[in-house]
């Protein structure tokens, strides 16, 4: 019987059982390199809102503190968006008929909430508390990262499980004194981790082995 | 009723023998486990026990494998969050901290009565609701039917709607009804309309319906519930000439003797009762201060199961043991016939001798469902043993109205069938489905003109009645009620109504002309007018007043206060003379409200359908209860259907039989049946209204019992999770324990604290543990409810909890224990996860989604399990359930307002377990962490624990010598479970004992020789 295959395909079959190797690595990689990539983590893509409302003119020009909207930030697990009457407590005087701030107004008219675009949103298993990070020297910028720099925000961090646990694991990298807590412009003037330890001490911060077991976050 | 056949009795005789032969104590979960019954050893060896598997063929394998291999890569890889949007209040309330949840207080009324609660609130969305501690009908504890409440608030199935002859209507339209009617009315000054209730102790309603009965002076109003206090009023009728609230307070009892009073379970009062009831006989009372309870029963209830004394006899042999006790003790009635009581009279004497040595510190307790004449003897007894004022007190009826109900529903039956009502307006109650079969209810009642419905559903009266009008949900609607000690609740709303909805005053008040007029006006004005007439003091104004009670959520000094009483004697004599010395003789039928769905109100709530019942473990069903000797001699099985009759009265039903139960009686259920309850709880069980005759509503002699040849598939959870292992449940009497306290230690062999390959686990901070006493745990449930709601734990229906499926993470074992099939004790025996120090389900799990913390908890992360289920496999206990299917809805709007926002709802695949309520431990750590402190010993309750009654339940912090938990942990009756295994269990119990009186228990020896 004649032969059904040329003798070549046995080579071709020799490099594509070895390619393979290579092309499901490959495969892989691409996939942990889209994981990670800001398409679908969304770090650093500004996202729309229904009012453009700039964190940078806010914070930034006018000095407004991060608890004048963010009211619940030290009490609870959720910072708060403000609601209309926050906007509107300034808005009513100032730039009282600007167009882009016409759905403020709507709102406050119609009593009807601004549907604001969720900029970070934790899976549905975690659970995070502003309150208690706050308090033990976590600063809003650590997480959310130059927010009085953005018109737009945009998310500042993946949340993925890692970057929590870079915190949670050493946490005396990234703490700060909680009088600073809600300041942009703050840089350590010493050592930040002989700062940390020291602070971690003081704030009587669990030892990371507790600060990492799952019920911390996941129940 | 499906299933053919013609199955073989068991051999009971066979069982008796088996029993027989053991030695020492026995213990045993169902028939099926002493029959070595071969369905049961399977279903015991298989893990996960699973119906036959579809067929699936190579070819179809390896395309399903394909595609979600393919799917499973581009979903890990590429989950992109939706979009979401935030929406924030326009103006903010002041009160409300997103994120941090608000409690309120307010009551459920069951059966007329309030029970105060405290409910949780997210952000104007109740979730869960708790007792209030300062409510004197709940010390803080709740039962199962407030704790499933919430679920019946989000029921989908919930009336809506305002119906007229079935059709979609307004209630503008209902408005101009009721004012065309009203004209009517004025013109014949109400003559034939009719108000039909159910018990009220409301002020604000009864005072709307007497203002409805002066403006229109012919109208009459009626009350009608089928689980009512109508003996109880009849009898203090009897015994005292008038209506009076008997209260015991069992704090101060030595000796309580139950005729078939279930106490601990049934009444406005039974969760004061368990408190105080257990308050005497808990791990940690003195040996010398312990109470004794004697019950005499025809069926078992959770009281008898408490017992130290417990007598299995017929419902109407009561009163005549009754009868035998009050001539021992001096009250001269004529003497029963000894040969009939059912019990060896000696016992009654033995009984009398303990009563008397503790005059004063006695109490006899009388069931609801004995005839007027018991109570009217067990008052008099309390008066001859001096426990009036002492065990014992009578106040002033709370009811505003205490009417006999069954005997106003027989007028309103009666008066319709002679076409003497006109209108009639139901508010609530649904008597077409509950009234006894012999009034014929349905079909009188439809020869009223006009006939209107309130209700939460459109039921059974609804779809018989004109118009129907959706009721609010206690949660979504002002009102009030009281406590059986008088003491007033104004019940504040939670929520607007999810649907249109009015509450009963709101439908009253449009009545009296006040169409639209809103509740809360109602029920102010009502107490406006209260403080302005002077008789609220002690605020400085109404505002005042009305802010604080609603706070507190009672009214403060709005008890009653004792009333004296006299006996007529002679009455209570006359009417002892008249009753015959002997019961009749014949097989008995005993009603009683379903321990989970109550008279039928609760039908279409899932939490309670999938409840398993205390004593029979029955899930999803209702059943004819018999006692083994009975099944043997009708040679039947458990699911056996057989035809009650009851003169021409008859229902179909499956059997289940229930060691305990009273020979020549059979036990149904109220509550099932139903056939408009909504897709949850209709055409589910059978209708034992239909047996329930209006002069013989708790039992009748003479039912007639046939066979048939069906089957009826009845799901129990007796035998599921079965540990196998040996001394689980350790008793002895307070005689042994003062013997040997360290009986329940010794009963155990734990290996030596070094006999481990594991590293040990050190524990620096907090290291969480629970103690459960299980001589306070009267097996009422209520924990295993508070944690489905805490917990976001799914229904899974009846046709997975037949293959050990169901999902509650608290299962409450159950225990017959002796070698008498008829005459077992019973035992309770909560079992969660044990949080072992040294967990098999730990070591075993490849993900790492089971692990142990550094406070001891054992851990489940749900986003690690790929559901291997190799924990579950290797759990002693048991206490691992697998989401099977995707068993939580996610696809009902309403139900997900319900879910705990602290708690992640489940997916398919999944495994969860007991988490010792590591939402409420986070809680508490980050506000004591705030505050720069330790955590408080009691400042973290568990679900469980908050719901117990009788604080059966604690936890708390190890490492605290000081704490409650560290206590009880210390105590010489703790002893944990399966620890031979090594397992070193966090959850530990207290060691049941008794305290049996030794004469009784003489006489009985010599009996059984």
């Amino acid at each position: 019987m004649a032969q059904i295959f040329h003798r070549s395909t046995n080579l071709i079959a020799r490099v594509s059982i070895l390619g393979s190797v290579f092309i499901i690595a490959a495969v892989t990689w691409a996939l942990a390199a889209l994981n990670r990539s800001p398409y679908v983590t969304q770090v650093g893509v500004a996202r729309e809102q229904p009012v453009p409302f700039s964190h940078k003119h806010h914070v930034k020009q006018l000095g407004i503190d991060c608890r004048y909207c963010h009211t619940s930030v030290e009490e609870s697990r959720f910072a708060g968006i403000p609601p209309t009457e926050t906007c509107m407590t300034c808005h009513s005087q100032i730039h009282a008929t600007s167009p882009m701030l016409e759905p403020v107004r709507e709102s406050w008219r119609t009593d009807r909430p601004i549907p604001w675009t969720r900029v970070y949103d934790l899976p549905d298993f975690v659970y995070f508390d502003h309150s208690i990070h706050v308090k033990k020297g976590v600063a809003c910028v650590t997480c959310h990262g130059p927010v009085d720099e953005m018109p737009l925000v945009w998310k500042a961090s993946t949340l993925h499980m890692e970057w929590c646990l870079e915190c949670h694991r050493q946490p005396e990298r990234y703490i700060r004194p909680r009088e600073e807590v809600f300041r942009t412009d703050w840089v350590p003037r010493e050592d930040q981790r002989e700062l940390g330890r020291r602070l971690v001490r003081a704030y009587g911060i669990d030892r990371p082995e507790r600060l990492t077991d799952c019920s911390v976050c996941h129940r | 009723m499906v299933e053919k056949g013609s199955p073989a009795s068991w051999d009971i005789a066979a069982l008796r023998a088996r029993l027989a032969g053991k030695r020492g104590r026995v213990f045993w979960r169902s028939l099926e486990e002493l029959a070595e019954d071969p369905a049961f050893v399977q279903f015991l060896k298989s893990e996960f026990p699973t119906p036959a598997p579809e067929s699936v063929d190579r070819r179809t394998f390896l395309k399903l494998m394909g595609a979600s291999l393919a799917l499973a890569g581009l979903s890990s890889a590429c989950t992109r969050q939706p979009t979401e949007r935030i929406f924030p209040y326009t103006r903010a309330p002041e009160e409300i901290i997103p994120g941090v949840p608000l409690f309120y207080a307010t009551a459920m009324t069951l059966g007329g009565f309030a029970y105060g609660v405290l409910v949780e609130s997210h952000m104007g969305r109740p979730t869960k609701i708790e007792g209030n501690p300062q409510h004197p009908a709940s010390l803080g504890a709740t039962d199962v039917f407030t704790q499933a409440s919430i679920l019946t608030l989000y029921d989908p199935d919930r009336s809506q709607v305002v119906l007229y002859r079935g059709g979609i209507h307004t209630w503008a339209a209902f408005w101009g009804a009721v004012a065309a009617e009203r004209e009517r009315w004025q013109a014949t000054r109400g003559a034939g309309v009719r108000l039909l209730t159910e018990t009220v102790t409301s002020p604000t309603l009864a005072d709307q319906v007497r203002q409805l009965l002066a403006l229109f002076p012919e109208a009459r109003w009626h009350q009608y519930e089928p689980v009512s206090r109508d003996h109880q009023k009849a009898g203090a009728r009897l015994a005292f000439g008038r209506v009076v609230e008997t209260r015991y307070r069992l704090r101060e009892a030595r000796v309580v003797l139950s005729l078939e009073a279930d106490f601990l379970a049934w009444g406005p009062d039974h969760l004061r009762h368990a408190r105080e009831f257990i308050a005497r006989r808990r791990a940690e009372t003195e040996p010398s201060e312990w109470n004794r309870l004697y019950v005499f029963e025809s069926t078992p209830s959770l009281t008898g199961a408490m017992a130290d004394h417990r007598f299995p006899v017929r419902a109407s042999q009561i009163e005549l043991i009754a009868r035998a006790l009050a001539r021992r003790l001096g009250l001269e009635v004529p003497e029963p016939d000894w040969a009939a009581l059912g019990v060896e009279p000696r016992l009654v004497e033995a009984l009398a001798r303990d009563l008397e040595r503790h005059r004063g510190e006695s109490v006899i307790l009388v069931g609801e469902t004995q005839p007027p004449v018991v109570h009217a003897l067990g008052h008099a007894l309390n008066h001859l043993l001096g426990n009036v004022g002492r065990t014992i007190i009578y106040t002033e009826p709370v009811e505003a109205e205490p009417v006999e109900q069954r005997a106003s529903l027989r007028e309103l039956a009666e008066d319709m069938d002679a076409g003497r009502v006109d209108a009639l307006i139901i508010l609530g109650a649904n008597p077409v489905y509950t009234a006894p079969a012999d009034l014929q209810f349905a079909e009188r009642m439809n020869r009223v003109r006009w006939r209107a419905h309130v209700g939460l559903y459109a039921d059974e009266t609804a779809a018989l009645c004109h118009w129907h009008l959706p009721e609010s949900h206690f949660l979504e609607a002002w009102g009030d009620g009281r406590a059986p000690d008088g003491t007033v609740t104004i019940m504040q709303p939670l929520i607007a109504p999810l649907y249109e909805t009015r509450s009963a005053h709101e439908v009253l008040a449009a009545l009296l002309g006040q169409a639209e007029r809103p509740g809360y006006e109602i029920v102010r004005e009502y107490w406006r007018r209260q403080f302005e007439a002077g008789r609220i003091t002690g605020f400085a104004d109404f505002e005042t007043f009305w802010r604080t009670v609603l706070h507190d959520g009672v009214v403060p000094e709005t008890y009653l206060p004792p009333v004296s009483v006299s006996v007529q004697w002679d009455a209570i004599k006359a009417e002892v003379a008249k009753r015959p010395a002997r019961a009749p003789d014949g097989v008995e039928i005993v009603f009683r409200p379903d321990p989970a769905v109550w008279d039928g109100r609760f039908a279409n709530n899932g939490w309670l359908q999938e409840l398993p019942k205390p004593l029979t473990k029955l899930t999803w069903d209702n059943a004819a209860l018999i006692a083994p000797a009975l099944a043997e001699r009708l040679g039947v099985r458990n699911g056996d259907v057989i035809e009650l009759r009851v003169h021409d009265r008859r229902v179909l039903a499956p059997v289940w039989i229930l060691p305990g139960q009273a020979v020549e009686t059979v036990t149904v259920h109220l509550g099932y049946g139903r056939w408009r309850a909504g897709r949850v709880g209709s055409h589910v069980g059978f209708d034992a209204y239909r047996l329930r005759a209006s002069s013989a509503p708790w039992f009748e002699v003479g039912v007639e019992i046939r066979r048939t040849d069906r089957r009826h598939e009845l799901v129990s959870t007796q035998d599921h999770h079965s540990m196998e292992g040996r001394h689980l449940v350790r008793v002895a009497t307070l005689e042994e324990y003062r013997a040997n306290p360290r009986f329940a230690q010794e009963l155990g062999h734990d290996p030596p604290p070094d006999l481990t390959l594991y590293p040990e686990h050190r524990y620096d901070g907090y290291s969480w543990g629970m103690v459960i006493d299980l001589n306070a745990c009267i097996g009422c449930n209520a924990c295993v409810i508070a944690c489905q709601a805490e917990n976001n734990i799914p229904v899974v229906g009846k046709r997975e909890v037949k293959i050990g499926r169901e999902m509650q993470w608290i299962r409450i074992d159950r225990y017959f224990e002796g070698r008498d099939l008829e005459h077992p004790e019973i035992y309770h025996q909560p079992v969660l996860c044990m949080h072992c120090d040294h967990a098999p389900c730990e070591t075993v799990c490849p993900t790492g989604a089971t692990v142990h913390s550094h406070e001891g908890l054992n851990q489940m992360t749900y986003n690690r399990c790929v559901g291997t289920r190799y924990c579950s496999n290797n759990c002693p206990y048991k206490v691992r359930r697998f989401n099977f299917r995707l068993y939580a809805d996610w696809a009902t709007e309403t139900l997900k307002m319900q879910r705990n926002p602290d708690v992640t709802v489940r997916s398919r695949g999944v495994m969860e377990k007991c988490t010792y309520c590591v939402q409420r431990i986070n809680a508490a750590r980050i506000e004591a962490k705030k505050h720069e402190r330790a955590i408080r010993d009691g400042e973290i309750l568990t679900a469980c624990q908050q719901a117990c009654p009788t604080e059966a339940i604690v936890f708390g912090n190890l490492n605290d010598p000081e704490s409650r938990v560290a206590r009880w942990k210390a105590h010489v009756l703790n002893y944990g479970i399966l620890t031979e295994l090594n397992t070193r269990p966090r959850t530990t119990y207290l060691a049941r004992l008794r305290n049996p009186n030794p004469d009784v228990v003489a006489i009985l020896r010599e009996e059984s020789r």
